[in-house]
């Protein structure tokens, strides 16, 4: 392989977004769109202007006193709220063992 | 190997594992192993109490989630060329 390599490899699908928008699925519930700027073979990235959004669910047990018959017992309910936050970076290196999935966005 | 040269062309950085760290990057390694200098932030306080005192730091680069970079060190057309050519 000589210069630029074999064509139809996975990667040259992530060379051609090169410069684009990209959407990135990471582990830990996070994702990642940002503009790719550079990759590797072991898709080490770097974005620019990237906005991740981390997802979390919000698992908090409420307990509520309910009277009976036969004196108090607790109730418990559980909520599982999923929680979005998102971060922004100007620029951004994402190591590859995280990346789940690349992407290219349509805007 | 195209990381490796593209980060020894960086000075200073912040970098972040679930603890967070900001430092001048010393030196780097074909792993991606960092030495920084200078610890100037590490977000949790509270959580990580014994890294306060803590002013330079090797980080495995397994351990390593996200870097954040200054854009204004950064030539993002070179960073291309070299990632089309895979270098």
């Amino acid at each position: 392989m000589s210069g630029i390599a074999a064509p139809n490899e996975p990667l040259d699908m992530i060379r051609l977004s090169l410069d684009e928008k990209v959407y990135v699925k990471l582990r830990g519930a996070r994702e990642m769109v940002g503009k790719l700027h550079g990759y590797d073979s072991h898709c080490n990235v770097v974005l620019g202007d990237a906005v991740e959004t981390i997802y979390e669910v919000d698992d908090t047990t409420l307990e509520t006193k309910v009277s009976t018959l036969c004196g108090c017992s607790k109730k418990q309910t559980r909520t599982n709220k999923l929680q979005t936050t998102t971060k922004k970076s100007d620029m951004l290196f994402i190591r590859g063992d995280s990346v789940i999935l690349i992407s290219t966005v349509s805007e | 190997m195209l990381f490796f040269s593209f980060f020894r062309t960086l000075v200073d950085q912040e970098l972040k594992n679930g603890i967070e760290v900001k430092g001048f990057l010393k030196s780097m390694d074909q792993y991606l192993n960092l030495k920084l200098d200078n610890i100037s932030m590490i977000t949790d306080e509270v959580k990580f109490p014994q890294l306060v005192a803590v002013r330079n730091l090797f980080i495995r680069g397994s351990m390593v989630r996200y870097i954040h970079l200054n854009p204004q060190s950064i030539s993002t057309d070179l960073l291309q060329d070299a990632s089309r050519r895979g270098k």
